[in-house]
């Protein structure tokens, strides 16, 4: 067994014996290079995931197979995809939608995984899927699937019945993202083009040819407004809605941003006030929402970390989509950025990062998302689910490394110099760690998606066709145990002792 | 050295060992007969010593009007069962009790001949001079051949033992009733048929005696009649009466099934031929025409005959067999059902009422007993190598493997409609237990034979079983129960160890390393062994002993073939026995090689006492029972702690143990002393059985051997605790090896502790060679896993690494177990290593007796309210939780990891409980 876990003696002996003893070298540079960049925010976090790095032989952190506080011990395998499953939609309390490249939509049941409906109608992959629930006015209660797909098309569904309730095909090209505009009662449409359309599906109006990438991020933010990933650029869309003057809707380009050197991977709402992007080439970028201008910026996720000793990391570190931020998540405080394949907690307050992972995953990590436990979650390439835990750093003393064994991506990288673990005194106050709690081993191929249950635990998809269900076994056992003792009742069967 | 206890066991104990055991002991009024038959070597317990056949058959007769009573078939056919037995004897005396008035005829006031539709009488019989009873069921079959168109036939069930027959009335006269409804819904079909032929003869005949009449009357217009005329006009008319009497006749047989079987329970496939029939009856309300449109759409290639007059009746004519008489497909499912029979009710008594009770009481436990009972023996290996073993082809005994394989509607209406006909009866019975009670029974069937069936039983062996794996299997046993009395004998001498001490050593021996989940041990050699270790557990050293193979490794079952000599080497490296310990070994092995090998020129010597050495070698080890009680009486406790862990019954309750030692030495004695028996006589009548009985026992057999390769891993892994842990906490246990019959064996062996999940197999694939997916381990519980030396099989580890949270991974080839650490105390007793079961059937029934109390722990756990849910709407989760923490703890008594067995047996209680229709529910993959 021991041979086969990151072996606790080296972290003993690199951790803890001499902490603040020869402060290396290598540590000084980090400091001059961090603050040579003269940024603010500059790197100083590193320190959790350099010390966890610094003492394994794989740079990947393993957790052992007894993971304690992971919650998920039991799960379910779902199986109706015949192509890889790209995207997961909660419908509502308990259900959920998926969909992938073989142009199915299926409705499930998160509780039982049981499979509700099959929506059959695409020609082609799905580019997209939104729900558009309708609003508590309204008389027509059934939910609506919409979903964009490779064909051209972009078919509305009855969540309910799986019913066409309209299929639109006037697309000059692959519609990419759709978003609702709830307030307006309005949905859009992003491709080449944005179009706007309403409830009953007319086309209100739509913008000239914006690009032949076509928009890759769609959000809405305040005073009507929507903002569109183009490219390198972030265009800034206003609604103008039918007023006593004017019946018709339209929508104005008002701004562009150019500020980005490379396309646009991520764009998502912080809150009210702002939102954030993230670049191919590791840049983050955090908006007002309201003046559209620059708010922090942040991309030295790679640059000169402390541990590139090594002529190995380098070349690994020195790919570029090793850095391209795929996903984010946020929550009041942070913002949490799939950075390649590491984590990172960046600060909104602070205006830096305050804990990073940064090889959480083998692979890319595409898809985050925040749990109300100060739990996040993420899913990556390499096939496998990870819960952490962001923790506040008490003290500076290493922790023990959680043991693992069978690593069996293991780099073999040997670094033996031992990177003294990189301790910035003078800011743990506030530094966290992301502690790896749970390691979701199911999937054989990519996890593309993820979706979280607060009552039914985690929905995983992936490229090998399939979709997992994750579920706390201890929640379910009660469950379980509740609706036997339901059924024993109503066949009469219960005797409760007086 | 290598015959002296051979003799000895001829002679009387005394010369054997005088010291530690004397004779004369017991008072005179506590001394019990000795066993008259004891000297054939039959058990006490075999009650048909004094017939003259040696085990129960069904024979059926018929009271021929030709020849008067003759018995037509037995079952099983095979001489040897009813031996000397005066079969037309019987027939004479079973048919002369039938005192049905089974009339048939013109009654008075009918103008046609009426059928009877008599009932079947049911006799019990005695004939105290051929030492045989027998239950009689008569019934008669319609013939229109025959006198009064009926032919008395009867079935009768004959044994030694007149409390069966009585107490097993109900049960034998629901199960022949329903063999002779069988017979004659076939002979009604049979005898429907007949008739119709016949109407159809006699239609051509009027036909063709009615032109003849017309060519007549155009020939003389002369006004008056010939003589041959009038002759011809008489045989028209006669013709013309027959006619309607076989009309008649065949309205009543169609019409039977309305009169007869309404409300009568049938299996649907008879249902559907009388229906059948009767929907045939009902387009027969023109009986002209439809029997004639029936013949030709049903039967057009019969072409009518002329009937002569006076053909009917003559007595030269040969008559209808009963296979004719009956359907032929009939005939052979009324074959199969009393073959069932025969099964059924094979083996003593006891057995049966015990089995019985078995059943019914496995019926009230519908909600746990899924779990570990098995219902449908689905094992695809068994069946495809009951087909390869060569079945005696025989026409009256239809091999019920053949039946039960073939899927053949028929059959399954049989165990069908099986559980219908016995819902009237005492004692119910579940139709899906069919196949069980094969099994239970044949377990008494070997501890009934008698000595002359042993000895065909060794003739037999001789012939069959040089190449076969199983004989060598079955030395194990033998072996072992021969070397009881040395290692008994020893531990006796050498206790100079509390058993504290012992076991204390044993544990830290066993579990290797603590620290971590992982259970990485190799299968220790015996050297690892301490030898105190060996010394004061008796059956460690049967373990080493007793399995020379074992020692290799489970695999090399091979091993008994090597000469003894090696062996005995073997021993003496492991340490300094004495020789008459030695000599008592080297026997074991030499009865062994007699049977295995008997032309081997190493066993020449033990050829000329071959086929004699078995009972007396029982007799031997029968004393040998006495020793070992007498050498638990020498304060021997550890041994005694040891030994008494055979009996499940005992062992739960160590304080019982104690109290009661008389029970417990008692029983141990019966214990020693059956198995040392039935070992010896079972080793041998099991390999038999394949040949005699394919199918039957394919169950049975795969019980033992599961049991014996279970008992053999866990003598031989130290590693079994944990493994069978994973099976019973429902982690997949993949078995890794590159030999697949060595990899199935081992997994058929362990799956006996795996839960089902419902009523179905359960969840157990015996061998896999691509790389394993989710979806597997969703699905399987235990896997039998090709390793591949090439990239593909570097795939396969891969994948198996990458699950390894919910696997466990026992590789065989490395002799290695990657698992949960197991610090429980309920997987030791369930599979004790020093445990002093040396049968696989043995062990079997411990592992389900086991299991079954682990079964109610669990029923218990799941179905306690307060457990679950809160008393109060107050009351916080962390309180029931705890409160369940108590419960399995202290109510429970369960340790450590045992929480979890129960917990995931719970869980698939929940899930079974709520299962609206089973195959609903999706299997959980538990981490």
């Amino acid at each position: 067994m021991k041979a086969h876990c990151s072996s606790p003696g080296e972290t003993g002996e690199t951790g803890s014996p001499h902490p603040p003893g020869p402060r290396s070298p290598l540590h000084q540079k980090h400091l001059d290079l961090g603050s040579g960049l003269g940024r603010s925010s500059s790197w100083t976090c590193c320190s959790s995931s350099s010390q966890i790095m610094g003492v394994r032989k794989s740079p990947l952190q393993t957790i052992g197979e007894e993971q304690t506080q992971n919650p998920y011990t039991e799960l379910l395998v779902l199986k109706a995809h015949h192509d890889i499953v790209r995207f997961l939609v909660q419908l509502d309390d308990y259900r959920f939608a998926s969909a992938g490249d073989d142009g199915i939509v299926v409705v499930w049941n998160a509780q039982t995984g049981e499979k509700l409906l099959e929506l059959n109608g695409h020609t082609q992959k799905i580019t997209a899927i939104i729900t558009f629930s309708s609003l508590g006015s309204c008389e027509e209660k059934n939910q609506l699937i919409l979903t964009a797909s490779a064909d051209r098309t972009v078919i509305v569904w009855d969540g309910d019945t799986a019913r066409q309730v309209q299929r639109i095909s006037c697309f000059q090209s692959t519609v990419k993202c759709l978003t609702v505009l709830q307030r307006l009662d309005v949905w859009l449409s992003g491709g080449n083009d944005l179009c706007v359309w309403n409830r009953k599906l007319d086309l209100l109006c739509k913008t000239s040819h914006l690009s032949d990438t076509g928009i890759s991020a769609l959000v809405e933010i305040p005073k009507k407004c929507v903002v569109a990933a183009v490219g390198k650029e972030l265009i800034i869309f206003r609604l103008v809605a039918p007023t006593g003057g004017s019946l018709e809707w339209d929508i104005l380009e008002v701004k562009r941003l150019l500020d980005h050197q490379d396309n646009i991977l991520s764009l998502i709402n912080v809150n009210d006030l702002s939102f954030v992007t993230g670049s191919h080439i590791g840049e983050l970028i955090i908006w007002d929402a309201l003046d559209w201008t620059m708010q922090a910026y942040e991309r030295n996720f790679w640059d000169p970390s402390p541990q590139l000793d090594t002529q190995q990391e380098i070349k690994l570190c020195q790919k570029s989509n090793d850095i391209s931020i795929h996903h984010f998540t946020c929550d009041e405080e942070n913002v949490f950025a799939a950075v390649g394949r590491g984590l990172y907690v960046y600060n909104l307050q602070m205006k830096r990062v305050i804990a990073c992972q940064k090889t959480a995953h083998d692979s890319n990590v595409l898809h985050i998302a925040k749990l109300p436990n100060r739990q996040l979650i993420s899913c990556s390439e390499d096939g496998s689910v990870r819960i952490w835990e962001l923790r506040e750093k008490q003290q500076l003393a290493a922790e023990p490394v959680p043991t693992g064994f069978f690593n069996m991506w293991g780099f073999g990288r040997v670094n033996k110099q031992a990177s003294q673990p990189v301790k910035k005194q003078q800011e743990n106050a506030t530094s966290c760690s992301l502690e790896l709690i749970g390691d979701l081993i199911g999937h054989s191929s990519s996890v593309e998606m993820f979706l979280y249950f607060e009552d039914h635990g985690l929905v995983t998809c992936s490229a090998d066709h399939l979709i997992i269900l994750w579920k706390n076994g201890e929640r379910e056992s009660g469950l379980r145990s509740l609706r036997l003792f339901q059924k024993l009742e109503e066949n009469g069967d219960l005797y409760l002792a007086v | 050295m290598i015959s002296a206890p051979d003799v000895v066991a001829f002679t009387k104990e005394e010369e054997y060992e005088e010291e530690p055991y004397n004779e004369p002991a017991l008072p005179e009024e506590y001394s019990v007969p000795l066993f008259p038959f004891a000297s054939q070597g039959a058990n006490p317990w075999s009650k048909l010593s004094g017939a003259k056949f040696s085990r129960d058959f069904i024979l059926i007769s018929e009271f021929s009007e030709q020849v008067g009573p003759q018995p037509l078939l037995t079952i099983p056919n095979d001489t040897k069962v009813f031996g000397t037995f005066d079969l037309n004897y019987f027939s004479l005396r079973i048919m002369s009790v039938d005192y049905q008035a089974s009339f048939v005829g013109h009654p008075p006031g009918s103008a046609y001949p009426k059928l009877n539709f008599v009932e079947d009488s049911k006799v019990v019989l005695g004939d105290s001079k051929e030492g045989a009873f027998a239950y009689v069921h008569h019934l008669t079959l319609y013939d229109l051949e025959a006198r009064g168109f009926v032919r008395p036939f009867c079935m009768a069930y004959i044994s030694a033992d007149q409390h069966k027959i009585m107490q097993q009335f109900q049960e034998l006269s629901a199960e022949f009733s329903r063999a002779s409804e069988c017979l004659k819904t076939g002979n009604r079909k049979a005898f429907a048929g007949e008739l119709e032929k016949k109407l159809k003869d006699l239609d051509y005949t009027r036909t063709v005696l009615h032109t003849e009449t017309e060519i007549q009357k155009k020939a003389n217009d002369k006004g008056f009649y010939s003589s041959q005329a009038i002759e011809k006009a008489n045989e028209l008319a006669s013709v013309e009466k027959s006619i309607i009497e076989h009309q008649d006749l065949l309205k009543q047989i169609r019409s039977y099934p309305h009169r007869k079987l309404k409300g009568r329970d049938l299996c649907p496939g008879e249902m559907e031929h009388i229906q059948d029939q009767a929907s045939q009856a009902s387009t027969t309300s023109n009986p002209d025409e439809s029997a004639d449109t029936d013949l030709y759409t049903c039967r057009p290639a019969y072409t009518p005959k002329l009937i002569k007059a006076k053909s009917t009746k003559c007595f030269d004519k040969k008559l209808k067999t009963l296979e004719e008489l009956c359907d032929t497909e009939y005939f052979t499912q009324t074959l199969a059902q009393l073959s069932h029979i025969e099964h059924m009710f094979r083996g003593d008594l006891c057995y049966l009422l015990t089995s019985q009770i078995d059943r019914a009481l496995l019926k009230q436990q519908h909600i746990t007993n899924f779990l570990f009972e098995d219902f449908v023996e689905v094992d695809d290996r068994m069946v495809g190598k009951q087909e390869s073993i060569p079945s005696k082809p025989s026409q009256d005994r239809p091999p019920s493997s053949s039946l039960e394989e073939c899927p053949i509607p028929k059959v399954l209406i049989s165990v069908g409609s099986y559980k219908s006909s016995v819902e009237s009866v005492l004692i119910k019975m579940e139709q899906e237990l069919g196949d069980e009670e094969y099994k239970e029974v044949e377990v008494t069937e070997l501890s009934s034979v008698d000595p002359q069936e042993n000895l065909d039983y060794l003739d037999m062996d001789m012939k069959g079983s040089i190449s076969s794996g199983e004989s060598i299997e079955v030395l194990g046993t033998e072996k072992s129960t021969s070397v009881l009395s040395k290692s008994d004998s020893q531990a006796s001498l050498t206790v100079p160890l509390s058993p504290q001490v012992v076991r204390s050593k044993a544990v830290s021996h066993r579990t290797i390393s603590e620290d971590s989940i992982e259970v990485l041990s190799t299968c220790p050699s015996e050297a690892l062994i301490p030898d105190d270790f060996k010394a004061s557990y008796p059956s460690a050293i049967n373990e080493e002993e007793s399995y020379p193979d074992g020692n290799e490794g489970a695999i090399h079952f091979q091993a008994s073939i090597s000469p003894p000599e090696l062996g005995e080497s073997e021993e003496g490296s492991v340490e300094n026995t004495p020789s008459q310990i030695d000599s008592s070994c080297c026997i074991g092995k030499e009865s062994d090689g007699q049977l295995v090998l008997p032309s081997t020129p190493a066993h020449t010597h033990s050829d000329e006492d071959g086929v004699v050495s078995s009972p007396p070698q029982r007799h031997r080890q029968k004393d040998q029972g006495f020793r070992v009680d007498f050498s638990m009486e020498n304060a021997n406790p550890s041994s005694r702690d040891n030994s008494c862990e055979g009996f499940p019954a005992y062992e739960l309750d160590p304080s019982h143990l104690l109290a009661s030692r008389d029970i417990s030495k008692t029983s141990l004695d019966n214990y020693s002393d059956t198995t040392s028996y039935v070992s010896s006589v079972a080793s041998t009548s099991s390999d038999r059985i394949p040949s005699a009985y394919p199918a039957g026992l394919s169950s049975d057999r795969h019980k033992k051997r599961a049991g014996q390769n279970a008992l053999k891993f866990i003598r031989q892994y130290p590693f079994a605790h944990p493994a069978i842990y994973s099976l019973l906490s429902g982690r997949t246990l993949v078995v890794l090896g590159e030999d697949e019959t060595i990899v199935r064996k081992l997994v058929t062996a362990l799956a006996i502790f795996v839960p089902s999940y419902g009523c179905y197999a359960k969840p157990v694939k015996h061998w896999a060679s691509s790389p394993l997916h989710i979806m597997d381990f969703q699905k399987w519980k235990l896997i039998g896993l090709q390793r591949v030396a090439s990239p593909a099989g570097a795939g396969t580890l891969h994948a198996l690494s990458r699950y390894s949270r919910y696997t466990s991974i026992l590789d065989l080839d490395n002799k290695t177990l990657r698992c949960p650490l197991y610090r429980g105390t309920l997987v030791p007793r369930l599979a004790d290593h020093r445990t002093q079961i040396k049968r696989g059937s043995t062990y079997y029934l411990h592992v389900q007796s086991m299991l079954t109390q682990l079964c109610s722990k669990a029923f218990l756990y799941t179905f306690c309210h307060h457990l679950h849910l809160p008393t109060h709407d107050k009351e916080t989760e962390e309180l029931v939780a705890s409160r369940q923490a108590s419960f399995l703890k202290l109510t429970l008594g369960l340790v450590n990891e045992d929480v979890r067995v129960v917990q995931y047996l719970a869980e698939l209680l929940k899930l079974h409980y709520m299962q609206e229709s089973p195959g609903t529910s999706h299997p959980m993959l538990r981490c």
